[in-house]
Formats: structure tokens, C-alpha cells, sequence
């Protein structure tokens, strides 16, 4: 009798300690992939990135060297652009929605945000292509710009109204009482001391757009050729990457591989720099 | 001269209030704005196709004839598959962050390492795919007596499972960390051991959370393009087994869109960009619904 309470104790335990490892034998297994992907991303790149590589053309199929400056070029380009579209708009969708948070459009534009986090992207390079590269007549940077830009909405607009949701009322009220309109106190006030999580969110949502290829294949299409002309297609480091992946050529590959070392770089840079903004998220004033 | 003041106030105030409430309204149209123009456009295939083509197989741009039933089941197949082979993973760290080691040093580090894979772009995700994992699965098809085209459905959606993870854990891991502390530590007061309390009380408790993560992460999986595209094979048929070549909604859009020529080829893209569209909208609306339900629950 007491051999087989004591047995049932036993299973027990056992099983409690199995179930343990076994939930930290699958964690660490779930993490191998990221391990193995960078270790094989800086064998294979780290070779490719030279001073050359960020300054100079891709070469002709058949010439070794040759660098990714359209690339990088384009996409700079393509981003900044992106940026100064999306930025004000989605601060002040953010601004709207903690200042008026019960107004009659403010539950619909919040459904709107989470609705457009979840379109596919390759969805809205295909809207854009009807938007805006149709009526232009052809593919073009700004295109692709508008397109990264709706997908930049989301992010910066959530963090813009969780941050002024954490500014103290204090603050508010200090800059009413010095007879401060609602325009005043919201420019001097609470934006300046939302500033730290309004930025952490703009840079978050830079790093996710940065890699981007799907919106980009029908709106700035690529560009072999270095460009600045906004109304031209142009290339950027993700495109490189998707077209010299899957090309038969040796050379083109390991510039891909290289362009991809230095995306990845410039994101975790980014997620870096989000970290520490966060860390002093604490709203200042 | 006050009541001027006021009223330049009041003026200002009112731009102010208008000029938010029309960007918001831009907001809104925007997400119309994206529906309207892919029905719009689609009208040519719809018209043309009608039910077909969801229940054809033919696509044929020469005789304009198509049926989207193959990527149909191939965006079916790789998302449901990528769901499979991660939700024992997204669980476990589910349980290992939220339940186990909620906070210090290792905790803080798997946080940062799903984070930092969340970050990957998803073609660097294929190409990674295309160069190290191509050629093991193609090794173990030889192995299996499959015919080792390496590409395929197996292979897209095992990429697929390492991009959604990092969606499908975080929401598995806030639900976790929600459970009640006066709920398992009267679980504990019985003797319970911490197996059982995850067994009958953590995991009863946030299920319908972690339902909601999957749904969250399958949303993701639909829609993704890039990797898929690259890994998939891109065959317009039907595939036979899970190692077979396949093709899915996304990467033939990605295929074909810049190529298509004639009014119905091109609707006929767009319309399924449109299912595409419809299905992600049901299945992130349902996903936060129950989240929102969850939150609400929790207070």
C-alpha cells in the first residue's frame, strides 16, 4: 500500500522534471536556427565586405569585385522617403487617438491600424502598383517609398499614443493653466516629452521596413544602375539580394551574401539602439 | 479684444481638432481604399472565372483560363505545416519565459535572440534556406526514396515555422505570464507538482491566448512572400507528398504580377491577391478579438 503511494509520488516527480527539461531542451533547440544563421551569414559575407564592396558597382556577369553602391544608395533613398511620409502622418494618428480617444472615428482608425499591421505585404506592393505606378507609367522609387511608408504606419502610430498615454495629466494640466491652447500644449508639451518612445517606435519600424523585398518587386523594381531619380526605378539591398540569390553566378551570390551581412548589421544596429531608447522609455519632462 | 483672443483660440483649436480627425479619416480610407481597388480589379478575372476559380487547377494565361486551387492548397499546406512544427516550440518558450524563468539574465537572452529573429528580413530567411537547408533535405529525401528536388513544401514551411515563431512565443509567453498567482499557488497548497499545474491549470487557463497567438501566426505565415517564393518550387500543381514542389498565393503574385500580360492574367493575380487579403483580415480580426476577450477576462 505504501510501496505504491509512494511509487505514485515517484511518477510524479518524474514526470514534473521530464516535462522541466524537456520544455528547456525544445527552447534551446528553438533558438539553434538564429545561431546558425548568423554564424553562416558572417562566414559566407564577411569575406565580401571590403571598402570596395560599399563603394563600387556591381561588375558584369564574369568580372570578380564589384560592390553594391546602387544598392545601398537606393536604399537610403527609398527609406528617407519613406520616412518623411510616414513619420508626421502616423504621429499624428497617434496624437489623435490618445487625445481623443472615445471620438466617433477613433475606434475605426484603431481597427485600421490592426487591420493594416496584418496586410500581407506583398498585398500593398500590389495596391501601390495601382495607385501609383499605373498612373505614373512605370515603376519608380517613389513608389516603393509609398508603399514601405503604409507599412511604417502601424508601429510608429501604436507607439506615438501608448507613450502619451504614459505622460503624466500634471504636465497637461501645468501647460493649461498657463492659458496654453490644445495645438500649444500638444507641440511643447507632450510631444517633447514623448520624444524617447515616439523615436524607439520610428526606429523599430525602420529596421522592420529595411528588409522589405515583396512591396519593392512592383514599385521601384530594381536598378543595375546607380540612381537618384526618384521618378526612375531603383535598386535597394534587399531586391540585390532576392536577384543575385537565385542567380546562377558565383560572384553575384557572394555579393548577395555580402549585402545580406550588411542589411542584417544595419538591423540589429537598429534593434540595438531601440533597446536603449526603451531602456530610458520612462516619459521625461 | 479678449473675445477676439478667444476666438483666434477657439479657431486655432478647432484646426487643430479637424486636421487630426481628417488624418485619422485618411487612416481609414487608406484600409477601404486597398480593399475597393483589389475588388475593383479583380472584377476582369471574376467576371471571366467566377466560383472556377477557386475550384479549378488550370492556369493557363494563353487560353486566359484559371483556377487558383494549387496555391490555394499549397499557402494551406505550408502555413498549416510551419503551425505544426512550431507550436511545441513557441509553447515551450512559451512556458520557459513565462512560467519557468520569467526573469534574469538567461530569460533577458532568449528574450533578445527570438527578438533578434523576429528582425531577420524574410529574404535573407530564403537565402539562407536556398544555400544550408536545400541541401540537408535533399540528402534526407535521397535517404527517405523521395525524388531530392531539396525545394519544396517541407522546406518552405520549415523556414516558414523559424519566421513565425517569434510571433506565435510572444503572445504564448503574455498569456502565460497572465495566469493568476492565487490560481496556481492553490494548485501548489494541494500538492500539486508544477507538471500539474501547468497541466490543469496554466495551459486550461490561457489556451484560448495561445489559440489566438497561432491565429496571429498564421496570419503571418499566409501572407509570407519572400522566403517561400525562393524555397517553394514553384510547380502550378497540386502537390502529391509533403517533400513534393508546390507553389502558394504569395509567391506566384510575386512570380508572375511583373510579367502578366492581358487584362485577365493581371485581375486574375489581383483577385488572389484579394483572397489573400480577405483571409489575413479574418484570421488577425478573430486573433485579437479573442486577445482583446483575454485582456478583458484578466481584469
Amino acid at each position: 500500500m505504501i510501496n505504491n503511494v509512494e511509487r505514485a509520488v515517484r511518477t510524479r516527480h518524474i514526470k514534473n522534471s521530464v516535462f522541466k527539461w524537456g520544455v528547456i531542451a525544445f527552447t534551446f533547440i528553438a533558438v539553434l536556427p538564429l545561431i546558425f544563421i548568423l554564424y553562416y551569414l558572417v562566414q559566407k559575407g564577411v569575406t565580401s565586405i571590403t571598402w570596395a564592396f560599399l563603394t563600387h558597382m556591381p561588375k558584369p556577369v564574369g568580372e570578380t569585385g564589384g560592390g553594391i553602391l546602387n544598392a545601398i544608395v537606393g536604399s537610403a533613398i527609398i527609406i528617407f522617403m519613406a520616412c518623411i511620409i510616414a513619420i508626421p502622418f502616423s504621429i499624428a494618428i497617434g496624437v489623435y487617438l490618445s487625445e481623443f480617444p472615445k471620438a466617433g472615428i477613433a475606434n475605426w482608425a484603431r481597427l485600421s491600424i490592426d487591420m493594416l499591421q496584418g496586410v500581407p505585404s506583398i498585398v500593398i506592393g500590389i495596391v501601390i502598383y495601382e495607385w501609383v505606378v499605373k498612373p505614373m507609367g512605370g515603376f519608380s522609387a517613389i513608389s516603393g517609398s509609398i508603399a514601405l511608408a503604409i507599412m511604417m504606419i502601424p508601429p510608429i502610430a501604436k507607439a506615438t499614443e501608448e507613450t502619451l498615454k504614459r505622460v503624466p495629466a500634471g504636465l497637461k494640466e501645468a501647460s493649461f493653466s498657463l492659458g496654453a491652447s490644445y495645438y500649444q500644449t500638444t507641440m511643447r508639451a507632450l510631444l517633447p516629452a514623448a520624444m524617447s518612445g515616439i523615436l524607439s517606435g520610428v526606429i523599430l519600424s525602420i529596421a522592420r521596413i529595411s528588409g522589405e523585398t515583396a512591396p519593392l518587386l512592383f514599385t521601384s523594381f530594381g536598378n543595375p544602375y546607380l540612381s537618384a531619380n526618384i521618378t526612375k526605378p531603383m535598386s535597394s539591398i534587399p531586391l540585390l539580394i532576392f536577384n543575385y540569390a537565385i542567380s546562377p553566378y558565383d560572384e553575384w551570390q557572394k555579393l548577395a551574401w555580402g549585402a545580406s551581412l550588411v542589411l542584417i548589421i544595419f538591423i540589429f544596429l537598429l534593434n540595438i539602439i531601440t533597446k536603449i531608447a526603451e531602456r530610458k522609455w520612462k516619459v521625461q519632462y | 479684444m479678449m473675445a477676439a483672443k478667444s476666438n483666434f483660440f477657439n479657431a486655432e483649436e478647432r484646426t487643430f481638432r479637424l486636421s487630426l480627425s481628417a488624418i485619422a479619416l485618411i487612416l481609414i480610407l487608406i484600409l477601404v481604399g486597398i480593399f475597393c481597388t483589389l475588388l475593383s480589379a479583380s472584377i476582369p478575372s471574376i467576371q471571366a472565372s467566377g466560383w472556377k476559380f477557386l475550384f479549378s487547377s488550370a492556369w493557363d494565361p494563353v487560353t486566359n483560363d484559371f483556377g487558383s486551387l494549387p496555391f490555394l492548397v499549397g499557402t494551406l499546406l505550408t502555413s498549416l505545416l510551419a503551425l505544426l512544427m512550431v507550436l511545441p516550440f513557441s509553447l515551450a518558450i512559451g512556458l520557459f519565459l513565462g512560467e519557468y524563468y520569467t526573469e534574469g539574465r538567461v530569460s533577458q537572452t532568449f528574450k533578445s535572440v527570438i527578438e533578434l529573429l523576429a528582425g531577420i528580413p524574410s529574404v535573407i530567411y530564403g537565402f539562407w534556406g536556398l544555400f544550408v537547408l536545400v541541401p540537408i533535405i535533399r540528402s534526407i529525401e535521397t535517404s527517405v526514396g523521395v525524388i531530392p528536388y531539396g525545394i519544396g513544401l517541407f522546406t518552405a514551411s520549415f523556414v516558414l515555422a523559424i519566421m513565425i515563431m517569434p510571433y506565435a512565443v510572444s503572445i504564448t509567453r503574455q498569456v502565460i505570464t497572465m495566469v493568476p498567482r492565487h490560481l496556481k499557488e492553490a494548485a501548489y497548497s494541494l500538492g500539486a507538482t508544477r507538471y500539474e499545474v501547468i497541466q490543469k491549470v496554466v495551459l486550461p487557463f490561457s489556451r484560448s491566448g495561445i489559440f489566438a497567438g497561432i491565429l496571429l501566426a498564421l496570419g503571418r505565415a499566409l501572407g509570407e512572400t519572400m522566403a517561400v517564393t525562393m524555397l517553394i518550387g514553384n510547380t502550378h500543381s497540386i502537390p502529391h507528398n509533403i517533400f513534393a514542389p508546390a507553389n502558394t498565393m504569395p509567391s506566384v503574385i510575386a512570380n508572375e504580377f511583373t510579367e502578366a500580360v492581358g487584362t485577365i492574367y493581371t485581375s486574375a493575380l489581383i483577385e488572389m491577391a484579394l483572397l489573400l487579403f480577405i483571409v489575413t483580415a479574418i484570421v488577425n480580426f478573430i486573433g485579437r478579438q479573442i486577445i482583446k476577450q483575454f485582456a478583458y477576462d484578466d481584469k
